[in-house]
Parts: structure tokens; C-alpha cells; sequence
């Protein structure tokens, strides 16, 4: 290839970058980093700011309500609170990714004397949510800058066991293969208590659905499947509570999830149990977890 | 020499630089388990990788001094392919053990890569100055015989990297990858050893 056709070739690339989809005309930016693992890009629109890690505009990692910003914007969070209806008051709570904090802010509200142990890779991750999502972590809270799996893997080591073990790891981009497999799965179910909760944020599309679901039942058994716009998993170490606990539980926490926006009896037709995968697909585990391959696979 | 000898040690040293590139995106995948998927960790990786291809390169050209023969370079690859073995065999107790003595993950996963992936890639690292030596049959041409040779090489690496993430992840467990590498190593090595043998004794 001549040198003049590999110029008019990357002139072209650059144009096609040029001219790539621009973030909406009401969309403001209010703060942009690049970190170690990724962009960090802050920005609000129509009363929300909200965190997210691609130059497209749309994808949303977090956001909180200017106005009001105790509200839970995103139903995945509402999703991953509902795992109170399994155990409403854990005294030890493992979460594993930050983001902007939404969701350990949420619990500090609920669980003002719960000990909350977050572990987050990225450290501007973590500055960005003090400096823009109004995180900040009470005395109970401890955030830790670091690996999940080997803050999991030390913790297991260390004899520590949770209550309440959140994993919030993955955003649509990119998923931390290491942090779903089998092997990890099981480490975590180490850390759990005897009765521990189990509140997992994934996918429920793509390829990956069947895999990451098939993963979490051999590991775990039967679990709730929630589904959304996300899909969260929700278990409970020894075994699921029946539909008149989790009534009964979700009743109880009306008055202070209603302070966060969320109505708790809302979510409750959607605990399912139903198997609505392919159960024949392969188990991920750390010697096979093409996981974000499989992500980029239509189902 | 003829044609078939010179297409043997660019085949060689084409493998061996899939091999190796290929080693090097699995070894990310063995210690995530124990040291996260952090970029220190990559880092302790590469660093590890080039540290040893470097050391190679010195020690396959010094080798190369001393009665040069297709059969030693197909030896190299071999024995790159058998000091693979032990990660397939022994690295979840490695790093099971490094866990613990190491806390902090940047020196572990440093570690955990020089004891498993220092020597097949310094190793590995032996087969490019010793295919040069091989092909250089005049003072003049040596950088053309290099050039080549590193293009070989270089494109082996690449569709290494390439094969190993985009599709043997997605179909096959890290060690029977890990074992594929090894078996078709060891195949070409013995395969060029003995075919290098043939001509050392028509010659």
C-alpha cells in the first residue's frame, strides 16, 4: 500500500471520528477525567448529574437527583435494595464497586449502624463520588481501593463474614471477567454468613445471560431473578424465604424506602424464580470466562 | 541451504512468537484469580515478559557462537515448550502460597510472573538470534536476514495475540490452550530436530 493511500485512509478514520454522534444539545458536562482504567465523564441533564464512563452520550453509570438527592434514581439500585426483603437488617455489608455511591449512601440512610466494607479499583472512581455524588462515608463506612476479588479472597482468609454481600462491579462496557466465574462465586459464598444475602447486579441480555445464569445456580442454587432494564440476582445463603416473608419484610421497610423514592411493594411481583435460561450453558470459570465475548453476542 | 531448511527456521521462529504472546494473555488470566486484573498487574506482566525476551536474545546469541545447527534452534523451542509445562501443572499452588506472603498485589503478581513465565520466555527469546545466525550466509545481507526474521516473528506474535483473545478463549479452558501451545511446540521442535538431523549427516 502506497504511503498516500494509507494518508487518505487515516484522513478518513479521523473524519468518521469527527463526525461521530455528539452529546445531546442539553447535556452538560460538568467534569471529565481520564483514569487509570477508564474515562470518567460528569454530566447533567434535565435535573439529574450523572456519572458515566463512555464519550457517547446516554450510557449512565450513576446519577442522583439535584433537586432531591436522596431519590434513587435508577430501578437497578431499587433492585439491589430489595434484597432487604430477604434479611432487612444486616449488621455486615460487603460492596463491591462504588460508582457514585448512590447505592452505599442509600444504605447508610437504612442501615445507619450497619458496617459497610466498599471496595472500589478505581481511586478517581471513588473521588469523583465524594467530589460530585455527595458520597461520603459515615464512620461505619470503610472504602477500600482495591481488586474485588482479592479483597474477597483476603476476607476469606481473614475469617471475615457478611450479612449482605452486594456485587455492583460491572457497567455495559467492560465486565471484570475474574468477577464472574465460579471460583469467585464461591469465594463469596464464603464470605457470607450462615443466612447471608446475596444482591448481584449483571445483564439480561446478550449471550452472557445464559452463561452468567447457569453460573450463579451451580454456585448458589435457586435465586430470584429481578428484571429490568438490568437484571439483579437476589439469594439468600440457606435457602429462599417464601413470598409471605418477603411481603412482610417489604412492608416493614414502606416508610424508609419511600423517604429514597422507592415504593417497596412495587418490586415485589417481581422476585421470579422461573429457570428462563438455557440451562446447558457452559459455567463460567476462571479457566473459562470469555465473558465480555460472550456480552458482545446477541442472544 | 536450501529452501525447505530456510522455511523450517522461519516457521520456527514464527511459532515462537505466537507462543509466547499467547503465554503472555493467558498468564493475565492465571493470576487475575489471585492479584485482580488491575493495570499494575499487567504491568508486572509485561515487564516480566520483556525482561526475559531480553535476556534471551543475549543468551540465543551467544549460543549461537558455538557450532550452529537447526536442530539446536529446534531444540530451543522444546525446551521453551517444556518449562511451560509447570504452569499448567503447578500455578493455582503457586499462587495459592504467593497470596499469602504477598499482600500487596503489584510485587505478587511480579513475582508470580518470574516464577512462572521468566524462563519459557527467555527461552523463547533464544530463537531469534539464533534463526539469524542460521539464515545469515553473507556479511551484506545480515539486515535484510535480520529484517525478515524479526517480521516473521513479529507476525507470529500478532496473530498469537490475536487467535488467543478473540477466539481459543472463547472456546477452550487456559490450560488446554496452554497445553495445545505446548503440544504443537513440541511437535515442531522434534519434528525440525530430526529433519535438521538428516541434512547435518547428508552434509
Amino acid at each position: 500500500m502506497s504511503c498516500t493511500r494509507l494518508l487518505v485512509l487515516a484522513l478518513a478514520a479521523l473524519g468518521a471520528l469527527a463526525s461521530a454522534p455528539r452529546p445531546a444539545a442539553a447535556e452538560q458536562v460538568i467534569h471529565s477525567e481520564k483514569s487509570l482504567y477508564r474515562q470518567i465523564i460528569v454530566y447533567e441533564d434535565e435535573g439529574l448529574r450523572c456519572m458515566r464512563f463512555t464519550r457517547q452520550a446516554g450510557g449512565r453509570q450513576s446519577c442522583i437527583d439535584l433537586k432531591q438527592p436522596q431519590r434513587i434514581v435508577f430501578p437497578y439500585v431499587k433492585m439491589m435494595l430489595a434484597a432487604l426483603y430477604l434479611a432487612p437488617q444486616p449488621r455486615r455489608v460487603l460492596v463491591i464497586g462504588v460508582g457514585g455511591g448512590t447505592l452505599i449512601g442509600a444504605l447508610q440512610r437504612l442501615l445507619p449502624d450497619a458496617q459497610v466494607d466498599a471496595v472500589e479499583i478505581d481511586p478517581a472512581v471513588v473521588r469523583v463520588a465524594r467530589d460530585y455524588f455527595g458520597f461520603v462515608p459515615s464512620r461505619h463506612v470503610a472504602v477500600g481501593e482495591e481488586d474485588g476479588r482479592v479483597f474477597v479472597k483476603r476476607a476469606l482468609r481473614a475469617g471475615r463474614r457478611y450479612d449482605l454481600v452486594m456485587l455492583d462491579a460491572f457497567d455495559h462496557e467492560y465486565i471484570p471477567e475474574h468477577l464472574l466465574t465460579r471460583e469467585f462465586l464461591e469465594e463469596v459464598k464464603g464470605v457470607m454468613a450462615g443466612d447471608g444475602v446475596l444482591a448481584a447486579n449483571t445483564f439480561s441480555s446478550s449471550r452472557l445471560y445464559d452463561h452468567e445464569s447457569a453460573t450463579y445456580r451451580a454456585v448458589f442454587g435457586p435465586y430470584f431473578n429481578l428484571k429490568r432494564a438490568n437484571r439483579v440476582v437476589l439469594l439468600r445463603k440457606g435457602g429462599l424465604p417464601d413470598a409471605a416473608t418477603l411481603a412482610r419484610n417489604a412492608a416493614a421497610l414502606r416508610a424508609p424506602l419511600a423517604v429514597l423514592g422507592m415504593d417497596a411493594e412495587e418490586w415485589l411481583p417481581a422476585f421470579s424464580t422461573a429457570v428462563d435460561w438455557r440451562t446447558d450453558a457452559r459455567v463460567l470459570t476462571d479457566a473459562y470466562s470469555p465473558s465480555n465475548l460472550l456480552n458482545a453476542m446477541p442472544r | 541451504m536450501d529452501l525447505v531448511h530456510r522455511y523450517a527456521i522461519f516457521t520456527i521462529a514464527g511459532w515462537s512468537g505466537f507462543f509466547v504472546m499467547a503465554v503472555e494473555l493467558l498468564s493475565g488470566r492465571i493470576l487475575a484469580p489471585s492479584f485482580g486484573s488491575g493495570i499494575y498487574v499487567w504491568g508486572g506482566i509485561i515487564t516480566v515478559f520483556m525482561l526475559a525476551l531480553s535476556v534471551g536474545y543475549l543468551a540465543g546469541g551467544r549460543l549461537s557462537m558455538h557450532a550452529p545447527s537447526l536442530r539446536t534452534l529446534a531444540l530451543i523451542l522444546v525446551v521453551a515448550a517444556a518449562t511451560t509445562v509447570p504452569v499448567a501443572l503447578f500455578a493455582d499452588a503457586l499462587l495459592d502460597r504467593l497470596f499469602d506472603v504477598f499482600h500487596d498485589p503489584r510485587y505478587g503478581s511480579l513475582v508470580a510472573s518470574t516464577l512462572l513465565f521468566f524462563v519459557p520466555s527467555a527461552v523463547s527469546g533464544m530463537v531469534s538470534p539464533y534463526a539469524v545466525r542460521l539464515l545469515t550466509t553473507e556479511y551484506r545481507a545480515s539486515g535484510q536476514v535480520a529484517g525478515r526474521l524479526y517480521f516473521v516473528s513479529t507476525l507470529g506474535s500478532a496473530v498469537g495475540t490475536l487467535c488467543t483473545s478473540f477466539y481459543l478463549v472463547l472456546h477452550l479452558e487456559v490450560n488446554e490452550i496452554l497445553w495445545g501451545l505446548t503440544g504443537v511446540s513440541a511437535l515442531l521442535g522434534i519434528g525440525g530436530a530430526a529433519f535438521g538431523a538428516t541434512r547435518a549427516a547428508a552434509a
